[in-house]
């Protein structure tokens, strides 16, 4: 017998339920975009290989276009619509904006939900590749430009805005208050705001 | 792409049967290399089997010093893990040089094992491949093959394996166990992947229908001061050219015990058996390593394009090796 090759299905995304038919050929990065006009989440490659429509899937950062959407059922996704609480952007947001972290802005919302991830998974004391002592004993590494660098590499910027982007991230890490999506961030903005403009300027 | 049915697995032998109901179902794990290949046409499942809720994510010590890996346990927990990242530190570090962390949180240990090559004549579905339709011709010897198999390679077929992850985890002799309607059983990775042959389109010895459930790592004290070192042509987010897994026990400045696996250069994760067999009892310095590099490396048969890599190999033995000797000297 063919199976059914559609299905209704109920998306929990930034704390709202959205119930919806879809094609099971349909990915999360479409649902979003073409069926619940979240346009946010941009479509870069469709390949995996850009990052541009990077979300966060139970808190941790993912590539939508790889995600069908009927397997995203029962999990909590943020897209860049939800890190801003009310007229209060995330640290990370603030950080890009201050410290002119994009260029065009196409790859910026990945970026962003990429580096909140980011910060989170270094705060856990996650290594990276350039690491140099992964052991539990070494205990977690600065995050270095070069440890900025390794850990967003997933996420490409067309305009080579690189250089501020690891900055933003830098900042943002430096509050301290920048981990997770809303539910676990608090407000922005710190002492070393002026310093970083300048550093940037 | 080709419209399927979709069922979401609750348990492993409701996810076997499910498998088995449709000779054109297959397992749905984090999808990082499934999905793309859907989107390409080189996978044209009728039904996918979503195996990513099965109570198979957890990593546990086996008591006797080894590890049991759950196949659902995604490449960035098996990397952030503190008992891999003590007891097979190359381990995370081969997870760690793979994919971006958006991939790594979505790919699954058992999907890692079970990824395909990357070649670019695979994944063109108007191009000829006899890995994706056998009898069709190797367009790779006569083409592009810049990145392709040095070592083991056949005239059908000179793909390379794409894993990292794959590589630590043959060094170190992981056991693949797998179930099918049938019941369970398991494989040591040194005979998981196939030789080539005449047959590249099948790739590994898992019979029809069968789910990974988990890897067991044995005990290994030698593992404890290892290294994967992974060359690439960018710095970051790329399949690697050439890596190498390597553990060494070295005392008195004398290779006690050493394992040595190589990527990118063959089918499979590459076991260096000849290299280690010209390790072990050897001097810890520079010219054993240049040796036993070349004792591995003399059966290798490069393209054309491709014979750097014999020469990237062995540079990257022989650091690797250097390296892993300095630190148990210190």
């Amino acid at each position: 017998m063919d199976p059914s090759t559609s299905s209704a299905i109920t998306l929990n995304i930034n704390g709202e339920k959205h119930t919806l038919s879809v094609d099971h050929r349909t990915t999360l990065l479409d649902a979003l975009r073409e069926r619940l006009e979240m346009t946010g989440t941009k479509k870069g490659c469709d390949q995996g290989q850009c990052g541009a429509c990077t979300v966060l899937v139970d808190g941790r950062r993912a590539v939508s276009c790889l995600q069908f959407a009927v397997a995203a059922e029962d999990r909590q996704i943020t897209t860049i619509e939800g890190m801003a609480e009310g007229d209060e952007l995330h640290p990370v947001q603030q950080a890009f904006l201050d410290l002119d972290g994009y260029q065009c802005g196409y790859c910026t919302p990945g970026q962003i939900c990429s580096a909140v991830a980011v910060i989170e998974e270094h705060a856990a004391g996650w290594p990276s590749a350039v690491t140099d002592d992964v052991r539990p004993e070494a205990g977690p590494p600065p995050l270095t430009p070069e440890e900025i660098r390794e850990r967003m590499s997933g996420n490409l910027c067309r305009c080579g805005a690189y250089t501020s982007i690891v900055q933003a991230v830098a900042r943002a890490a430096r509050s301290g208050r920048a981990a997770g999506p809303p539910a676990t961030a608090s407000a922005a903005g710190d002492t070393q705001e002026e310093k970083d403009k300048e550093a940037a300027a | 792409m080709r419209e399927f049915g979709y069922h979401k697995a609750h348990d492993v032998p409701g996810a076997v049967a499910l498998l088995g109901a449709d000779p054109d179902a297959r397992f749905l794990g984090g999808g990082t290399n499934l999905v793309d290949l859907m989107k390409s046409g080189v996978e044209r499942p009728a039904r996918l089997v979503d195996v990513r809720e099965l109570p198979l994510d957890a990593i546990e010590s086996t008591g006797d010093g080894g590890l049991r890996i759950g196949a659902t346990v995604t490449n960035s927990d098996l990397a952030a893990h503190p008992e891999v990242r003590r007891a097979y530190p190359a381990l995370t570090q081969a997870v760690l040089a793979g994919a971006s962390g958006q991939l790594r949180n979505m790919a699954t240990v058992g999907g890692n094992l079970l990824q395909r090559t990357r070649c670019g004549y695979f994944t063109d579905v108007t191009k000829a491949c006899n890995k994706r339709a056998p009898g069709s011709g190797c367009p790779a010897i006569e083409g592009e093959h810049h990145n392709h198999a040095i070592l083991g390679a056949s005239g059908h077929c000179v793909a390379v394996h794409p894993s990292d992850m794959g590589v630590a985890l043959t060094a170190f002799d992981a056991v693949v166990s797998y179930q099918t309607a049938e019941g369970t059983g398991e494989l040591p990775l040194a005979d998981f992947y196939l030789p080539v042959g005449d047959t590249p389109h099948r790739e590994t010895a898992l019979p029809a229908g069968a789910l990974i459930t988990h890897l067991t790592l044995p005990p290994a004290p030698v593992a404890a001061r290892s290294r994967y070192r992974k060359v690439r042509e960018r710095a970051s987010y790329a399949f690697a050219i050439g890596s190498v897994a390597a553990a060494l026990d070295v005392r008195d400045g004398v290779v006690r015990e050493a394992r040595l696996a190589l990527g990118a250069v063959a089918s499979r994760p590459w076991r260096a058996r000849a290299a280690e067999t010209a390790l072990t009892g050897a001097p810890a310095d520079a010219a054993s390593f240049a040796a036993a590099a070349d004792a591995e490396l003399a059966a290798a048969k490069p393209l054309p394009d491709n014979a750097y890599k014999v020469t990237l190999m062995r540079n990257l033995i022989v650091a690797v090796c250097t390296e892993l000797a300095e630190e148990a000297a210190r």
